[in-house]
């Protein structure tokens, strides 16, 4: 009750109409102050400027490959952990198959319904192998409903080098990650030579 | 030749608010955005100059949607009920200096009587809309508008009272001259005058359904009230309507109280009365911007109850402060007596209204105090 009192007392509500006057000089004070200090002004014209993103702002997954070939470089193994995972259930993937309809380690197709993604990262953090990350474009568009918000494999498919410039942490720790992988794996043949 | 006069006098005054019209809607978004720490529209132009350009060019090249069940002659005629009137009342406005177009004896009266019409323009749109929100939004701003026209009425009464005239001519010359060489005789400078312009700003903000008192069309529970289902031109010739009125009510504040054409310091008064005139209106139509930037929309309630529980009864008040200046004969003993009874009302005003917000008390029952 007491605070109550006081901060009616302080929001001026001693005389009638003196919270109204006391309002329009705020406004006042906001508008000839833009013209004097730009700070004031906190939007941005929007297409031709851009405020940074900040480094873990999110929108739809894509694929990273190593190296320049799309197709040679491709990290995912098609081990399909992530259909599984995916809460809507937006990836659909295809293994590659040799001529004996044996499946091999790599997607023949592999597509995201972006109209159904989430954004919810759950694909990137259960691939094992890196592979999926999530990307930061944000001004989409398309000329249909269905059919163009399912990005295929082509489309999905970027390079090492983007990923690095789009999330200099999350990359570093990926490269260091495969890295690691690399180096054990390499110690594990050799010592399966030698035994 | 005379007809070629009038011809041209119509044309300066149509061409003023027309271009008026146009200034302000930009003006209006700008002002807007930079006291929202927004820039506002830059895109068109230089500085987005030419946006009214631009915006006139879209609302006439827009589809203009009826809806099925819509009664189409109705639906069609509102917009232009709307904004014929509004043109009327510059007729008669007093801009002095030659420019004035007719001087009606009973000019307030005219006044009045041609600006309700708008009321009625209000409740075709809505009525011949069908649809709920249309509705709703009309029954709000006839509810409101007739409400708002009995303290409008009252005040305006005031300078009638004193000027003896009901012609708006008339009423500007009796606020001609000086006092003491320097400080004009505008009614506004008077206990009454100031009161009495106040409470003419409020009520025609409300006439004009302007924020504070934008209820019937607001966005968060009606749409855009009365018109939702308008689209295209017909919906710019409401927004030009309401502009209007804005611009009429402000002219006639102009008029009743800020002297006219009259400038304000005798040494300035090689400038023409007419310029005189758009500027004071020019500057109430910034404070009425500024207004809409500042105040939040009011409840339906709290609309009524400000018209009934304290506009009209401030006229009243206000009515009898002017009755007594006018035969205490102005000078000291006026600014006492009126001025006294006038700072009395607004004391009681305030206890009341005050005591009454503090008569409840919010409990919370799980946040610790
Ligand atoms: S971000 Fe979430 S919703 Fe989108 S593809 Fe990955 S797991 Fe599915
Ligand atoms: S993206 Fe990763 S989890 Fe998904 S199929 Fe490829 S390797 Fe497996």
């Amino acid at each position: 009750m007491e605070r109550m009192a006081s901060h009616y007392r302080k929001s001026g509500g001693r005389w009638l109409g003196s919270g109204i006057l006391r309002g329009m000089g705020v406004t006042l004070k906001n508008w000839i102050g833009s013209y004097f200090d730009p700070s004031r002004l906190v939007t941005v014209c929007y297409p031709g400027e851009r405020l940074p993103l900040p480094e873990n702002s999110r929108s739809f997954p894509f694929l990273i490959y190593d190296g320049d070939d799309p197709e040679a470089g491709l990290r995912c193994v098609a081990c399909r952990i992530c259909e599984k995972e995916c809460p809507p259930e937006c990836i659909h993937i295809e293994n590659e198959r040799d001529e004996n309809g044996k499946p091999r380690k790599r997607p023949a197709v592999f597509d995201i319904d972006i109209s159904v993604c989430m954004s919810c990262q759950i694909c990137v953090e259960v691939c094992p192998f890196d592979a999926i990350e999530m990307d930061q474009i944000y001004a989409i568009s398309t000329n249909a409903r269905f059919e163009p918000l399912r990005l295929h494999k082509e489309q999905l498919l970027k390079p090492n080098e983007y990923f690095r410039e789009l999330s200099p942490t999350r990359s570093a720790a990926a490269d260091a990650r495969r890295e690691a992988e690399r180096a054990k794996q390499a110690k594990k043949k050799e010592a399966g030579k030698k035994g | 030749m005379w007809l070629v006069i009038i011809q041209l006098k119509i044309g300066i005054i149509l061409t003023f608010f027309s271009l008026l019209f146009a200034v302000a809607s930009l003006a209006e978004r700008k002002i807007l955005a930079r006291i929202q720490n927004r820039r506002g529209p830059n895109r068109v132009g230089p500085c987005g100059l030419f946006q009214p350009i631009a915006d006139g060019i879209k609302m006439l090249i827009k589809e203009d949607v009826v809806p099925r069940k819509a009664d189409r002659a109705l639906h069609f005629l509102a917009p232009i009920v709307m904004v014929a009137p509004m043109v009327l009342l510059f007729g008669i406005l007093p801009y002095g200096g030659g420019l004035t177009l007719v001087d009606l004896e009973v000019g307030l009266l005219f006044f009045f009587a041609v600006s309700s019409v708008s009321e009625l323009a209000v409740f075709m749109a809505g009525w011949s809309s069908a649809n709920k929100y249309s509705v709703f939004g009309a029954m709000r701003a006839i509810a409101q508008m007739v409400s708002y026209e009995v303290p409008l009425v009252l005040v305006a009464i005031t300078p009638v009272m004193v000027a003896g005239s009901l012609s708006l001519v008339h009423m500007v010359e009796d606020q001609a001259g000086y006092a003491i060489g320097v400080i004009p005789n505008w009614f506004v400078l008077t206990p009454w005058g100031i009161v009495g312009f106040l409470l003419l700003f409020v009520t025609s903000l409300a006439e004009a359904n302007r924020t504070p008192f934008d209820l019937p069309e607001g966005e968060s529970e009606l749409v855009a009230g009365h018109l939702t289902e308008y689209s295209g031109f017909k919906y710019a010739l409401f927004f030009m309507g309401e502009y209007f009125g804005i611009f009429a009510g402000s002219g006639l504040a102009v008029a009743l109280f800020l002297g006219g054409g009259g400038a304000p310091l005798p040494l300035l008064q090689w400038i023409p009365p007419y310029l005189w005139f758009f500027v004071k209106l020019v500057v109430l139509v910034g404070i009425v911007i500024w207004v809409r930037a500042s105040l939040p929309r009011m409840r339906i309630d709290q609309l009524m109850d400000l018209c009934w529980k304290g506009l009209v009864p401030l006229a009243f008040v206000n009515l009898i402060a002017a009755a007594i200046w006018h035969y205490s004969g102005g000078g000291w003993q006026g600014w006492i007596l009126a001025g006294g009874l006038l700072v009395g009302a607004y004391l009681m005003l305030n206890r009341v209204v005050l005591r009454s917000r503090c008569s409840w008390e919010r409990k919370y029952y799980l946040a610790k105090s």
